[in-house]
């Protein structure tokens, strides 16, 4: 006899364990919706993004490079990597994470307002993170803060009690160490 | 050599110079100029369908049939927003099309303008790339590079998007032989520690199974013939899935038939428990694998694809070889016979042994009737009586589709067009005329079920213009039967809207078309019916009535393993029965 099963026909949901984050290295030929193309692999496939930066670093070749911190367990990470590959105007995908501790730094605006002692910790703040301020009036602050992200959230999070009131964040640069490109 | 001409004469001549015989569409506003230019030229059939679906689906039959590239012709806006299910179909099943859309003049791109769609952003995510063409100079070498792209590698489909005043603008022509790609290279030819790591553990396997897939079909006829070889030379069983069917002969003693979801019992069975699995160009689907933690536990597992993508997407492989079925198989052949190696021939005898244990289940039999027509029986006897014959199979997709896998067997490659990984219902009669266009007198049979037929049915009128004898049998049994079967073993026996309410006497409507329509609802009549549908010269719709409620078995149910099957004796008739009211009874 056949019993009625209330279960989904499809195979359970496989649990995700041990999840990596990476740093990834795209070179793309600069074309129109290229971009387009390997965002909506990543939302087409249900893969994260954690930051996306994207220009054209080489104009005589019309060569942009993207740089994507993604997460996932080894083996959706290496599916990442080869559906990436995957895409026609895609030249390489570079995993800096796996080819050993990348350079990776990001900028970030800072806008805080505020009058009195807020305002003098704020600069003083600013000053311990090598922040530069870049705009200002009697009563706020833009800074510009570089560094890797842990360095620019924690300068956002003492921002926050001192009148920050917006924020813009590049998204991460990478680059591999040593004499060797990627 | 560059040459001066219009956009649209473009189009034509990158056609003719890519050897193009035929390409099926259908005319709009936004690609008039290249119809103007194929009303004034003879090398280039025009197929006109009868909606843009169609068109993709005769092309991918076509396409499948041959081993050449499908090309499709369409307007912009809903000619491209139609052919999308078709895209995506081919991109599922890797089968190589261009489809050329019109689209708007550049300078209302984004504007809303009348029969403007997005067509490169609807198309980016089922297409294996596509392009927009703003400069009538990049047109001849973005033509090329779509047919050097939908047919290298993985093949699939592309589409290039062409507003209207690049078509009737004038620029330079490039021919197909200057086209180089810079970024987009497949690696056909494997990596030799691979090979011989694969045919080492092959060579000292005690219970193989081969496992074969499209792949097989899309690395051409040599692929296939190398299976065979290297089948042979090892002794080994095989099986295949749906899109690989033909490419090792059903006929042979080593043949284990399908596996997957409505595969035999002894394929599955034998997948379960080897202990190696060589997959030739196969993707490891959930309808092969089920129940993923439970996929062949025991078993070392080699695998065979182009696309790198593949490897490890859904199971782990020990040994992935990245490559051209063809040209690994090549290979491993070579190295396998410098070999020579030792086999252990007592446990494959034993192996064998215990897979005509499973075989001996008959997991395909079925109670015939004198009645009713059991669909199995119907398949059955149009296979029995067109084994003579040069016949090729399209399906629609659903339990006619998978008795049609079960019960029809092929001993070529390419002589099956099925839609495996999309399921599009109204694929099987534009593939059907498709493959006939391509090979004109040859026995053309869609296999279809009363439900999916009428997703495409005004493509009857297609293979009455273009006198394509076509046959449709349909195998009518009133039901949506895979949503009612499905109804049946998981939602409680409520049938919802799976029950076909209103359907056309098709016998009419194949004369209505200018077919010849056939009824048969009688097994003692079933061969004679049969043979009227192949001897008649023009198209053909027979309405098969068989068994309302007759099921697919064997199957793997719910997220099952392999070892976990669902056989047909061990569902009553009882329960089948009850799942309908006295007034559906009296359809039977």
């Amino acid at each position: 006899m056949v019993q009625t099963q209330k279960q989904s026909h499809y195979p359970s949901i496989t649990t995700h364990e041990n999840v990596v984050k990476r740093t990834l290295s795209i070179t793309v030929d600069n074309e129109p919706g290229v971009l387009a193309r390997v965002i909506g692999l990543f939302s087409g496939r249900g893969y994260n993004i954690d930051s996306l930066t994207v220009t054209e670093t080489e104009h005589a070749k019309h060569v942009s490079r993207i740089t994507i911190v993604t997460q996932g367990t080894p083996m959706v990470i290496a599916q990442i990597k080869n559906q990436l590959d995957r895409l026609v105007p895609v030249h390489r995908v570079h995993d800096l994470t796996e080819e050993g501790n990348p350079l990776e730094r990001e900028l970030a605006l800072v806008k805080v307002v505020g009058k009195g002692e807020k305002r003098i910790e704020a600069l003083r703040m600013a000053e311990i993170f090598r922040a530069n301020v870049i705009d200002a009036s009697i009563e706020h602050f833009v800074f510009e803060v570089i560094g890797k992200s842990s360095k620019v959230e924690q300068f956002i999070s003492i921002m926050t009690e001192l009148g920050l009131v917006e924020v813009s964040r590049t998204g991460i640069a990478a680059i591999g160490r040593g004499a060797t490109t990627g | 050599m560059a040459r001066q001409m219009t956009g649209a004469e473009m189009v034509i001549k990158a056609l003719q110079d890519q050897g193009v015989e035929v390409i099926f569409g259908y005319p709009g506003g936004a690609v008039l100029p290249i119809y103007d230019e194929l009303f004034q030229q003879d090398k280039v059939r025009h197929i006109l369908v009868r909606q843009e679906g169609g068109a993709v689906h005769a092309a991918e039959g076509y396409a499948r049939s041959t081993g050449k590239v499908g090309v499709v012709l369409v307007t912009s806006g809903p000619g491209a927003t139609n052919a999308v299910t078709g895209l995506t179909d081919a991109l599922m099943d890797s089968i190589p099309v261009v489809c050329l859309t019109g689209q708007v003049p550049t300078h209302l791109i984004g504007n809303d303008a009348f029969q403007e769609c997005d067509t490169v952003g609807i198309t980016r995510p089922c297409t294996k790339h596509n392009w927009l063409v703003k400069n009538v100079n990049d047109l001849a070498r973005v033509l090329h590079e779509a047919f050097y792209i939908a047919k290298s590698g993985r093949p699939g489909p592309v589409v290039v998007d062409i507003p209207k005043d690049v078509q009737f603008g004038t620029g330079n022509y490039v021919g197909p032989s200057n086209i180089q790609h810079k970024t987009y290279k497949p690696k056909m030819k494997p990596e030799q520690p691979a090979v011989r790591e694969a045919v080492e553990l092959l060579a000292n396997a005690k219970k193989p199974v081969f496992y074969t897939g499209g792949g097989v079909i899309n690395s051409g006829p040599k692929a296939s013939q190398l299976l065979r070889e290297f089948a042979r030379l090892t002794g080994y069983p095989v099986t295949s899935t749906l899109m690989g069917l033909g490419a090792f002969p059903a006929s042979d003693k080593q043949w284990l038939g399908m596996l997957g979801m409505h595969g035999t019992y002894e394929a599955n069975l034998a997948m379960h428990d080897c202990d190696v699995m060589f997959c030739v160009g196969a993707r490891f689907d959930d309808r092969i694998t089920g129940r993923l933690d439970a996929f062949s536990p025991g078993s070392k597992k080699i695998h065979i694809d182009i696309d790198p993508s593949s490897i490890n997407k859904n199971v782990h492989v020990d040994v992935p070889i990245i490559g051209d079925v063809a040209y690994v198989l090549e290979d491993m052949l070579r190295v396998w016979k410098a070999k020579a190696p030792q086999l252990d021939k007592a446990a494959h005898k034993a192996w064998w042994k215990e897979i005509d244990g499973w075989r001996a289940k008959r997991s395909l039999a079925y109670k015939n009737h004198t009645d009713f027509i059991m669909p199995q029986y119907a398949v059955q006897r149009l296979y029995e009586l067109t084994r003579d014959k040069d016949v090729y199979i399209t399906t629609e997709v659903g339990q006619h589709q998978m008795w049609a896998a079960q019960f029809f067997h092929f001993d070529e490659p390419n002589r099956w067009m099925t839609s495996g990984g999309l399921g599009t219902m109204g694929y099987g009669l534009p593939a059907a005329i498709g493959a006939q266009l391509a090979h004109p007198k040859s026995l053309v049979i869609d296999i279809a079920g009363d439900a999916s037929i009428l997703m495409n049915i005004q493509e009857c009128s297609t293979a009455v213009q273009y006198q394509l004898p076509v046959k449709v049998m349909i195998l009518n049994n009133q039901y949506m039967g895979m949503v009612r079967q499905w109804q049946q073993l998981l939602h409680g026996n409520r049938l919802s809207e799976s029950y076909t309410e209103a359907l056309p006497d098709f016998v009419k409507l194949a004369e209505a078309y200018g077919w010849t329509g056939v009824y048969c609802d009688k097994p003692a009549d079933l061969d004679d019916a049969i043979l009227k549908m192949v001897e008649t010269k023009g198209p053909v719709i027979f309405d098969c009535r068989v068994a309302n409620l007759a099921n697919c078995f064997p199957m793997i149910p719910s997220g099952k393993a392999h070892n976990e099957m669902l056989m047909g004796e061990e569902v009553s008739d009882e329960l089948v029965g009850s799942a309908i009211g006295k007034e559906g009874k009296s359809l039977v």
